[in-house]
């Protein structure tokens, strides 16, 4: 092959990988579109997609009485919080999980496996159980306060260590479980010394559950989203880069401190909001950046979306299966997402096993 | 005209274990290629980090004409030098043409590559390295003379005015250490680039450095020309091995090592 044709065989290549991801992109947002209708449609009352689509048509103002206006307050007041919530907190945690994983070089990183959803929910228990918190910080948003400080203090911790010479990957994977044991057992501790009322609050967290999701919840994470992705994307780059070393991204002109130290704010609040509104919920933070990593590879512009659109539609499939797996009974997403993460973390860590 | 680098009063270390102090050099040009060779441990690898910037810390002066290089901020510094370390990280899910389109846009600067112009920047190196083929390969799946390569076209595709790589054929077979050493040479005279390379390979040095600097305990023992330094003197006294230096058939440099000498000679 002549070195003209050579070159432009690789161009084309690439042009057509670069198609592919975005097809890829615009499939997955597709599926989350129908799952989020499905989640939706799902419930005690079953509802038809077409009475979905009609009823989030016409508008929130279509509450009233009658079958239609029942139909209204059903989805406008409980499954569309609910569902809405279930992306937007599927998103985060993964793209919290996909940012972690690049800065800290380790393919087991994620809020729930560190210890960071462990230590927001810590902040969380301290705001609800002794009401102690953040100062200055109105009482309604004292749990989501505490539980980004608290989230952004174990990232620091994590960020620390990763940075310290001869500190390898398995150091820092028994240094997140050590932090998960630690705010476990100081959210027990809280557990044993709670009232009744907030005993039955904590519990919830523990769980992880989607079913008092309201409405200014779902506000305040769609803006923390919507403040925290302009950064993200422009990150992209040099989160690629620092894929391939430090010396490296470097060496391209990229200031790896900064980029580490806005990784770690934006994990911390994608991370600790999502903690304080619906609990913990384990493995999405994991398992959807490694399903994003084999759909489009590592380059970050089509990575990180790829991590959240991922997150979002297994939150938003793990939602439908919670309520349809036991007849009249809304499973917590929590237990649903740990039931179908183990094996997935499982098969993960073996095959690296295997890799190795 | 481009302008020399002068390294002077090097000092870098890694927190309390200093590894290299006082290092000075006479000004390397542009258009040569200098390496640096020495046992292990002796300081290379850190030298080179330490000129790189990489080593926080480091003390001393390395300046590129009037700019100091360890003064400025990562991206400028950038724009300038280019590093190639040893190895490329395991389980990284990028192409190599993604790789090199990354170095090129990771951070725009003042000057910035449109996508277009990345692509093809990186895919006519690839093909002077002669692995265009590999464009659209993950990086897990290339052999490790391949990754060697690969790494070495990230630095490369940049065009900076200091080249500095660690080790660049450390894992090649014969047939591409030449061509890579062949590459890097002609790449630092034809664009004016101020090439160091570290190298084990002393017949290598010999062969395609325009000067051998010679590291010992974190000290340069010897520093001229590849007739000047490397010398049975240099082999005995920096690397405690009795050898010979003799000319071929055709004229090239060749380093003969005979057998370890005893340690307290």
């Amino acid at each position: 092959m002549s070195i003209h044709a050579e070159i432009g065989h690789a161009e084309a290549g690439y042009r057509r990988l670069l198609l592919r991801r975005a097809t890829l992109l615009v499939l997955l947002a597709a599926g989350l579109v129908l799952a989020f209708l499905l989640d939706v449609a799902t419930g005690p009352a079953r509802l038809s997609l077409g009475t979905v689509l009609q009823t989030l048509l016409a508008g929130p103002g279509a509450t009233g009485p009658g079958a239609e206006g029942m139909n209204g307050l059903i989805i406008w007041q409980v499954r569309l919080p609910q569902a809405l919530m279930a992306i937007l907190v599927g998103a985060a945690l993964a793209l919290a999980g996909a940012e972690m994983q690049t800065v800290l070089d380790n393919p087991l990183a994620s809020p729930f496996t560190l210890g960071v959803s462990s230590a927001a929910s810590l902040g969380a228990a301290l705001a609800l159980v002794l009401g102690s918190g953040v100062p200055f910080v109105p009482q309604a948003w004292l749990v989501p306060a505490n539980a980004f400080l608290f989230s952004l203090g174990a990232m620091t911790l994590l960020l620390g260590l990763a940075r310290l010479r001869g500190a390898g990957v398995q150091a820092l994977v028994l240094f997140g479980i050590a932090l998960v044991f630690a705010f476990n057992a100081l959210v027990a501790l809280l557990q044993f010394l709670a009232t009744e009322q907030a005993l039955q609050q904590l519990v919830f967290w523990t769980m992880g559950s989607l079913s008092r999701a309201s409405w200014p919840q779902v506000g305040a994470l769609a803006a923390a989203m919507a403040l925290v992705l302009p950064f993200t994307a422009r990150a992209a780059w040099r989160l690629t880069a620092l894929r391939l070393g430090e010396d490296r991204a470097r060496s391209f002109g990229v200031d790896t401190a900064a980029t580490r130290r806005g990784a770690l704010l934006r994990v911390s609040l994608l991370a600790g909001l999502s903690v304080a509104f619906v609990g913990t919920i384990g493995f999405v933070g994991l398992v959807g950046p490694h399903a994003a990593r084999l759909l489009v590879g590592e380059d970050h512009r089509f990575f990180l979306p790829a991590s959240a659109l991922c997150g979002a539609l297994l939150l938003a499939l793990a939602s439908v299966i919670g309520k349809l797996a036991v007849p009249g009974l809304m499973l917590p997403i929590g237990i649903v997402t740990a039931l179908i993460g183990v094996p997935v973390f499982l098969a993960l860590v073996l095959g690296r096993g295997r890799m190795a | 005209m481009k302008p020399d680098l002068t390294i002077q009063g090097l000092r870098v270390a890694y927190g309390s274990r200093v590894v290299v102090e006082g290092l000075n050099l006479p000004p390397l040009r542009p258009g040569t290629l200098t390496a640096l060779v020495g046992p292990n441990a002796a300081g290379k690898s850190t030298l080179l980090r330490g000129m790189a910037g990489l080593v926080p810390r480091t003390r001393g002066v390395v300046r590129l004409g009037e700019q100091d290089l360890l003064a400025m901020r990562i991206p400028d510094r950038a724009r300038h030098l280019a590093y190639m370390p040893q190895g490329l990280p395991g389980g990284v899910a990028l192409t190599v043409l993604e790789t090199l389109v990354g170095a090129l846009r990771a951070v725009p600067g003042d000057r910035p590559v449109s996508g277009a112009e990345a692509t093809r920047r990186a895919l006519d190196l690839l093909q002077r390295l002669q692995i265009a083929d590999l464009a659209l390969l993950s990086l897990d799946r290339l052999s490790g003379g391949q990754r060697q390569l690969v790494g070495l076209a990230q630095a490369l595709v940049r065009r900076p005015d200091v080249l500095l790589l660690d080790e660049p054929t450390s894992a090649l077979d014969l047939r591409h250490q030449l061509s890579v050493m062949d590459l890097v040479h002609r790449m630092v005279r034809e664009e004016a680039v101020i090439g160091v390379v570290v190298l084990h390979d002393l017949g290598l040095a010999a062969r395609f450095a325009d000067r051998v600097v010679a590291l010992s305990q974190g000290a340069v023992q010897a520093d001229g020309t590849p007739e000047a330094t490397l010398t049975p003197g240099l082999l005995a006294a920096v690397y405690g091995v009795a050898g010979r230096v003799e000319r071929c058939s055709q004229g090239h440099l060749l380093v003969l090592p005979d057998a370890p000498l005893p340690p307290s000679v």
